[in-house]
């Protein structure tokens, strides 16, 4: 994965409370086998309305989305970040996030900011026509006015996203601790290391 | 532990979690092991794909089992010659192959789409003993909290989280915090583990579990029967908690005997022995604390586009200037608009038009029995112009017609349908046209959902059942009751 340490630009003002999976990315665009193009499909529905932010050319091609509370509720489907991803956003400024869609996010190098309500309804307004700089390094959300806001993030993540690490290469360096819990699960409690029954 | 040092009272939540931490970091994640993993065909392609790519395998086949279940068609599989029906969506078969393809390539037990077995991934693992008491579960699909109801920890994984399960059977987690849902009292005739589910949603809102896992305590749950259980643990994320849980019990212990992948003779009195254990310990403390009276519990349905805009059946449509929170007045407002409903209007005056019975909610024997002990002996309202009943599995639909309860189905002019997800979100040709409103046993009422522009109002299979019926939404209650 790439490293992520800035994203900058301007953002869809967008604001929304509860966007679950099913608005940034409907169930039938799920019917792929890869992870690209799905930005054609991203909120859908929302685009039929003429005046929505996401065709707006003000905002055309804006790394960053601002939106409400309970951003990527709904299903696990990771087609949502994949979607996002694909229209160019790099990263989500709201009050809260699903746990499942924040880290779906993070696995593919979208930024989740968790902001209170007052400095998301600030942003809404610097994003009408100026752009937004998210700093992962020192944490902090910045406008052209001065603004400087500060987000927590997970340590682990961070360090992931600075990097650019593998998750799955990173663990299976922990081969033998894996083994060691495998083989004391298999004296332990015989049935869960059957599973179907099928040889390994 | 010293003897005279007693262990800190854990939740069963922490129970489950200590007995599968391989190691904790100084950052405060833990890598934890994974006992199940399931994997449908929708999130698996890319995980498998990435496998290849960097040349791994799967470090535990037999701890996974793959069905197919979003993507299915729900009309018949094979033709009178005994031969696969091709399916017409170019996309949805390939989805469909990549898995049929991949399961074998990396030795993963499959039961493919004309295996009795097949059914939805939630149904199928209680019901072949896959899924197990103690165990952490996973899956490619928000609603494996489902299984919870046999007092595992499951939760849903994304396909990042997929390919990692995959390659080295375990994820990297923080620990959640616990959120008890204790349910005082008994539930009212006529009134099922979807309402209460509804209403608990109703009264937490959607995020009200978010970065909890929640377990349900309470007689009411204590006395449930397992697809019951299932019901109330599946949609957990509805509430925002990526896993709900009930302890397991006799009763659980009674459904899992004898299942195909249930432990068996000496193992298996050692797993009940250590099931047996599974419970909160007296003085554990919760994060968070939610008490649910459950004879306030009403026959419940939604309203709007989100599952926690719940009403009782009696109830009326509410008027959005009436939520004290500007940003939910407004979110009211657009889904009173999607609904196409007006402030006050009466719930059990709304008709429908379509009818679905099915998904991982609801779509075990239980709810088609629920379902069709309503609809025995009368038929469908002219207003309705499909209904269709999916069962949840293979082994569910040949139950259902040992009893006779396709017929009674059918009779009452409604569709008897092969297994799969169906028109819950519609991967497959079944959903419910623009415009047009379902009452629907499915999880998720979002805009869309159903298909675009569809109209969803969620519902307990006997209320979907008596839907059917009147045309409209109607309190199940009055098609049951004796007469006077």
């Amino acid at each position: 994965m790439e490293p992520v340490k800035q994203v900058e630009g301007s953002a869809y003002p967008f604001g929304m409370k509860n966007v679950d999976t099913d608005i940034i990315i409907p169930a039938h665009f799920l019917k792929t086998v890869t992870r690209e193009g799905l930005g054609k499909g991203a909120f859908e529905a929302l685009r039929k309305d003429p005046a929505n932010v996401f065709d707006d050319p003000k905002y055309a091609g804006s790394p960053i989305i601002v939106a409400g509370d309970n951003f990527g509720c709904g299903s696990s489907r990771e087609h949502a970040a994949w979607a996002l991803l694909d229209m160019g956003v790099k990263a989500v400024i709201a009050p809260s996030f699903s746990d499942i869609f924040a880290g779906n996010a993070f696995k593919n190098g979208i930024l989740t900011v968790v902001l209170p309500q007052e400095q998301i309804d600030r942003l809404m307004e610097v994003a009408e026509s100026d752009p937004i700089t998210i700093d992962l390094e020192t944490q902090t959300v910045t406008t052209p006015f001065q603004d400087r806001f500060s987000f927590e993030v997970d340590p682990f993540r961070k360090h992931c996203l600075l990097e650019g690490l593998d998750e799955v290469g990173l663990t299976l360096t922990r081969g033998d601790a894996i083994r060691d819990y495998e083989q004391r699960q298999a004296s332990e409690k015989p049935w869960l290391a059957r599973g179907t029954g099928l040889a390994a | 532990m010293s003897a005279n040092s007693p262990a800190k009272p854990r939740t069963l939540y922490d129970k489950l979690w200590d007995a599968h931490v391989i190691e904790t970091r100084d950052d405060g994640t833990s890598l934890i092991f994974i006992d199940r993993h399931l994997v449908h065909e929708v999130t698996s392609p890319q995980a498998f794909e990435a496998l290849r790519m960097s040349g791994r395998k799967v470090r535990r086949p037999e701890l996974t089992l793959a069905v197919p279940d979003h993507n299915l068609p729900t009309t018949a599989r094979v033709d009178a010659d005994g031969n696969r029906v091709p399916i017409k969506d170019q996309e949805s078969a390939a989805q469909l192959a990549a898995l049929e393809r991949n399961a074998p390539a990396f030795g993963v037990r499959y039961f493919g789409a004309t295996a009795k077995e097949q059914g939805i991934v939630h149904v199928v693992g209680p019901e072949q003993g896959f899924s197990l008491p103690g165990t952490t579960i996973v899956c490619g699909d928000s609603h494996t909290a489902c299984h919870g109801g046999l007092g595992a920890w499951a939760f849903g994984i994304g396909t990042s989280e997929v390919e990692h399960v995959l390659a080295t059977q375990t994820l990297l987690l923080r620990k959640s915090k616990t959120m008890e849902v204790r349910v005082e009292g008994e539930l009212g005739p006529g009134v099922t583990s979807k309402d209460l589910i509804l209403h608990i949603i109703g009264t937490i809102g959607t995020a009200g579990g978010t970065g909890h896992v929640i377990e349900y305590r309470g007689k009411v749950f204590e006395e449930m029967s397992i697809e019951s259980r299932l019901t109330v643990c599946n949609m957990s994320i509805e509430g925002g908690a990526r896993g709900g849980m009930i302890a397991p019990d006799e009763t659980t212990f009674a459904y899992l005997k004898g299942r195909p992948f249930a432990p068996k003779g000496e193992e298996w009195d050692a797993a009940v022995a250590y099931w047996k254990t599974l419970k909160t310990d007296e003085g554990a403390v919760f994060d968070k604390s939610v008490v649910i009276d459950a004879t306030t519990v009403e026959p419940t349905v939604t309203w709007g586009t989100s599952p926690e805009d719940t009403v009782a059946i009696g109830g009326v449509v509410p008027d959005p200037e009436s939520f004290a929170d500007p940003s939910k007045r407004k979110a009211a407002q657009a889904s009173l608009d999607y609904m196409g409903l007006t402030p006050g209007q009466k719930m059990d005056e709304i008709e429908v038009q379509n009818i679905f019975i099915g998904s991982c909610t609801n779509s075990r024997i239980e709810d088609l029995r629920a379902a069709a002990e309503v609809l025995k002996g009368r038929t469908k309202h002219p207003n309705i112009k499909w209904g269709i009943i999916v069962p949840g599995s293979g082994l569910v639909k040949v139950q259902a017609e040992a009893e006779g309860l396709d017929k009674v189905f059918i009779d009452a002019g409604l569709e008897w349908r092969e297994p799969g997800c169906s028109a819950c979100l519609g991967m497959n040709p079944d959903k419910v046209p623009a415009g047009e409103r379902s009452a629907s046993t499915s999880n998720r009422n979002f805009v869309g959902r159903q298909g675009p522009g569809a109209r969803t109002h969620l519902v307990s299979p006997a209320m979907a059942a008596a839907a059917a019926v009147m045309g409209k939404l109607t309190d199940v209650r009055e098609l049951t009751k004796e007469p006077a």
